[in-house]
């Protein structure tokens, strides 16, 4: 006999290695399965803990969900995914979702999965101004973040910024604006711009970012980095991104620019929570709900790096003073339009934005 | 019959797309399709043909030099070759931006002596140039590991015939290692067409990056389905081209595997040096300067008192990621050999309907083939729902190709005559596939095992939709880092997920006796092994 040969010993070890894999996806999948049917494991979706899609960001909005924990002794289960991803997903789990809360990035997002919401309790939702919340009750905007211009410092002073978004187009900002055309913000942005002045005008304006050269980015973050290392001078972004860069490191040359008063440039969106319909936690649920909008106001306000608005009238933001830089909501252009419902006004933007050449 | 079974899992998120895009109205049919999409699929079937021949360019040389020649430190070469293929393409893709992007780090250094300008990164040849060096390790190590096994008998007959050393390789080595060019390109090509971090961060309008948009701007999974059957459609067609163009004939490729031989290396003599540059760039673009950008990013957050949490975060969600791609690996492997066989050994119209369907998984992009697991599994089986076995079978369904591909390449080589042969001396079925063909197959599917694993390592989409609750990978800690800030944050868990990653390509690349190498020409040539000669 020859030594016994190298593939061999492969083999042996190949398959120890595979029938190990299968035997212990054979146990995980018993294990999972015991969990679902026992419900008293804290893993799966049991009947204590509440489960929540969360949309915005972990880094953001953990702090928010362990003080609830901490206040109520509710444990929650929270998912983290992209806001439209986790969208899609509760539209295909239909009424069979785990889920008891959405937590979404956008009106956008929480409003294609409306008919999958229970009604809010009206008392629960009657701080929030009427704009911000489902005009049927189904959801309620949680925080405000306003469309800006953010620049670099090193090279510009407030004063050399325009007053309207229009003014980007200006030669003397060409190849220096950075946008983010497939992104949803800057979507929502142009729909609003569409309805307020119409298709022709929206049209000049993506144009005319073609022709200025206009930077092109996936997403507002990246955009704003990109404003702190000069890589170009401003770029059109939602308002919070700047300060949790600020708060890591506090010499970076980047402010926000917001355009004069009613300026379509400085369109507000929301963040928005929902309750499902199918939950099985509702009292938990609500319970969450209500923290959103009292306590939770609260820590937005004085704790998160953010800054974004609290949207409840009950939280005061007037005399802070890390709102200061910040221009009150009632002086930010609301358009008159649901931004939740969109539907084909957003296909329409992307048509658009698409024919102007600014998508690719 | 047991393939067909296999088959089911991958045509799951292709009956979802039917499901979705079928409950459709027309009107959405046509705004979907009217806008300048034969550009956009043009563009996306240009993309993936180009890397599966940037890969082959770089590959097919690569493990020439690590097998065949005497360069020096080859095997650790072998190693770095193959390395590139555990960084995630969207975090190698960010840090080459980091490098070469338009402020990026080697402009602050060439700026000093008068360098204005860089070749552009952000377009279709960046992505190009960022995929094939993230993806043509696939090409090389099914290569190489071909390579290892054939009979170079040939090759000396044919230059002891006169030919040149070219032509002896064209007429004598290239037919017997088609199968495995073919089969890594496909890999990469596919992945090139499905992948949507590189074209999105590289700025490239492609298929994959139209469907995101659907998703995640317009809400709209109608829109977003009919797009993903014709991207299946699209990978339809690179299949067809792959067995009509490239395959060509299957039978003349086959060759007996290799008997005993000397294996002398070709000596490379002067050629040393260009050898050595040329593996030294490929080095140098796709790991180190990734890695020292990565590195260079780690060591920038500086001591701020948060490296306990860091630590704590990435050790767990490291944990997490090995026993997933462990399980992912393995389950993939036993899957892929029912597939292999049946595509080797009876060659034929259900086959291919099967291998069809099995590509069309790996081509569609993550989420894609999450939503259809979320709609199947919440109707017919929730309590597998976000289960980690479901997470599995979301692994095996994206990336069963890369199994099969390597485990058919292998198959391919072994002649049925030696399963005959064993079946003659007694052995029934079981026991020649035993003795003969799987020993025989056994580093083919050991390379196939580990490419879904090192695949698994990274994947993101699908892994966010159908975790269990609370689940944190490396790749998902990475995408907790970078949602909202820099790339600073998501360092650490980047180069731990290429550090852990190193760990079993080295095992299977370099390790005397891990079946891949036979560097060392000591052990016996599998020919021998089952056989009894």
């Amino acid at each position: 006999m020859t030594p016994r040969p190298a593939p061999r010993r492969t083999l042996a070890r190949l398959s120890t290695l595979a029938i190990v894999a299968i035997a212990a996806t054979i146990v995980a999948g018993c294990a999972s399965d015991d969990e679902g049917s026992s419900n008293d494991s804290a893993e799966s979706g049991s009947s204590d803990a509440l489960v929540v899609y969360s949309g915005r960001e972990k880094e953001i909005v953990e702090p928010l969900y362990e003080r609830f924990e901490e206040e109520t002794g509710i444990d929650l289960e929270v998912r983290y995914a992209d806001s439209a991803a986790m969208a899609a997903q509760l539209q295909e789990e239909g009424d069979r979702s785990p889920a008891d809360v959405f937590y979404a990035q956008d009106a956008g997002a929480i409003g294609v999965i409306e008919p999958l919401l229970a009604e809010l309790p009206a008392e629960l939702v009657a701080d929030v101004p009427a704009q911000f919340r489902d005009r049927q009750g189904r959801w309620t905007g949680v925080t405000g973040r306003v469309r800006t211009l953010v620049y670099n410092t090193d090279e510009y002073s407030e004063t050399d910024l325009p007053e309207s978004v229009f003014g980007v187009l200006e030669p003397e900002w060409k190849g220096k604006v950075g946008v983010a055309p497939t992104n949803a913000s800057f979507i929502a942005f142009v729909t609003a711009m569409r309805l307020e002045l119409g298709d022709e005008r929206t049209k000049e304006f993506l144009e005319g970012l073609v022709e200025n050269d206009a930077q092109i980015y996936e997403k507002n973050g990246p955009i704003v980095d990109a404003v702190g290392k000069g890589e170009v001078e401003v770029g059109l972004v939602n308002h919070y991104y700047l300060w949790e860069r600020l708060e890591k490191d506090a010499d970076l040359p980047i402010a926000n620019h917001f355009f004069a008063p009613n300026d379509i440039g400085n369109l507000v969106n929301t963040s928005a929570i929902g309750i499902l319909a199918s939950a099985d936690n509702r009292d938990a649920a609500e319970q969450l709900v209500q923290f959103m909008l009292t306590e939770g106001q609260e820590f937005i306000v004085n704790d998160a790096p953010e800054r974004e608005y609290p949207l409840s009238v009950t939280t005061d933001i007037a005399s802070n003073e890390r709102y200061r830089e910040l221009p009150s909501l009632a002086s930010i252009k609301a358009p008159d339009v649901d931004l939740s419902n969109l539907g084909e006004e957003l296909e329409a933007t992307v048509a658009l934005i698409r024919e102007s050449g600014l998508g690719s | 019959m047991l393939s067909c079974c296999v088959a089911i899992l991958p045509a799951i998120p292709i009956a979802y797309l039917l499901v979705r895009a079928g409950g459709s109205g027309s009107d959405a049919w046509r705004s979907t399709l009217e806008s300048d999409l034969v550009a956009i699929a043009a563009r996306s079937l240009a993309l993936s043909l180009l890397v599966a021949i940037g890969t082959i360019a770089i590959a097919v040389p690569y493990a020439f030099l690590v097998v065949r020649s005497d360069l020096p430190a080859r095997r650790i070469w072998a190693l770095v070759g193959a390395l590139p293929l555990v960084v995630p393409s969207y975090v190698g893709a960010f840090a080459l931006l980091g490098a070469f992007g338009p402020r990026g780090m080697l402009r602050e250094l060439l700026a000093p002596l008068g360098v204005e300008r860089l070749p552009e990164i952000y377009g279709f040849g960046g992505a190009l140039v960022v995929l094939v060096l993230f993806t043509y390790p696939y090409v090389l190590l099914l290569v190489a590991a071909s390579w290892r096994r054939i009979d170079t008998s040939l090759e000396r007959a044919a230059r002891g015939m006169g030919r040149t050393s070219w032509q002896a390789f064209r007429s004598a080595t290239l037919p017997q290692l088609r199968s495995s060019i073919v089969a890594g390109s496909l890999l990469a090509a596919l992945y090139a067409l499905g992948d949507f971090g590189v074209v999105s961060i590289l700025r490239v309008d492609t298929f994959t990056r139209q469907i995101y948009l659907r998703y995640g701007a317009l809400f709209d999974r109608e829109g977003a389905a009919i797009l993903g059957l014709v991207l299946c459609a699209i990978t339809f067609g690179v299949l067809a081209i792959e067995r009509r163009v490239l395959r060509g004939d299957q039978r003349g490729a086959r060759r007996r595997i290799a008997a005993r031989d000397d294996r002398e290396p070709v000596r490379l003599g002067r050629w040393r040096w260009p050898a050595l540059a040329f593996v030294t760039t490929v080095a140098l673009f796709s790991l180190v300067i990734p890695l020292a950008v990565l590195s260079w990013w780690l060591a920038s957050l500086g001591a701020d008192g948060l490296w306990a949490d860091r630590i704590a975060a990435t050790a767990g969600a490291a944990g997490a990621s090995l026993v997933a791609s462990g399980l992912g690996a393995g389950a993939a492997a036993v899957l892929a050999l029912p597939v292999a066989i049946l595509l080797v050994r009876a060659p034929g119209r259900l086959p291919s309907i099967i291998e069809t369907i099995v590509y069309g998984g790996y081509a569609l992009p993550g989420l894609v083939a999450a939503l259809g697991l979320t709609y199947f599994a919440t109707r017919t089986a929730f309590w597998l729902y976000q289960s980690l076995t479901l997470l599995v079978v979301a692994y095996v369904i994206r990336f069963l190709p890369q199994a099969v591909g390597a485990t058919r390449a292998a198959l391919e080589r072994i002649d049925p005559a030696l399963e005959s042969a064993a079946r003659g001396l007694g052995q029934g079925m079981f026991g020649s596939f035993r003795r003969v063909t799987l020993p025989l197959a056994g580093p083919g599917i050991a390379a196939g095992a580990m490419l879904v694993f090192l695949t698994v390592m990274k994947e993101l989409p699908a892994t966010l939709v159908l975790r269990p609750t609370g689940f944190e990978s490396l790749a998902t800690e990475i995408w907790n880092q970078t949602s909202v800030s820099d790339y600073q944050d998501a360092a650490l868990p980047a180069l731990v997920l290429v550090a852990l990653s190193a760990i079993p390509l080295w095992l299977l690349v370099i390790r005397p006796g891990s079946g891949v190498d036979t560097a060392r020409g000591s052990t016996a040539p599998p020919g021998d092994s089952g056989a009894g000669d």
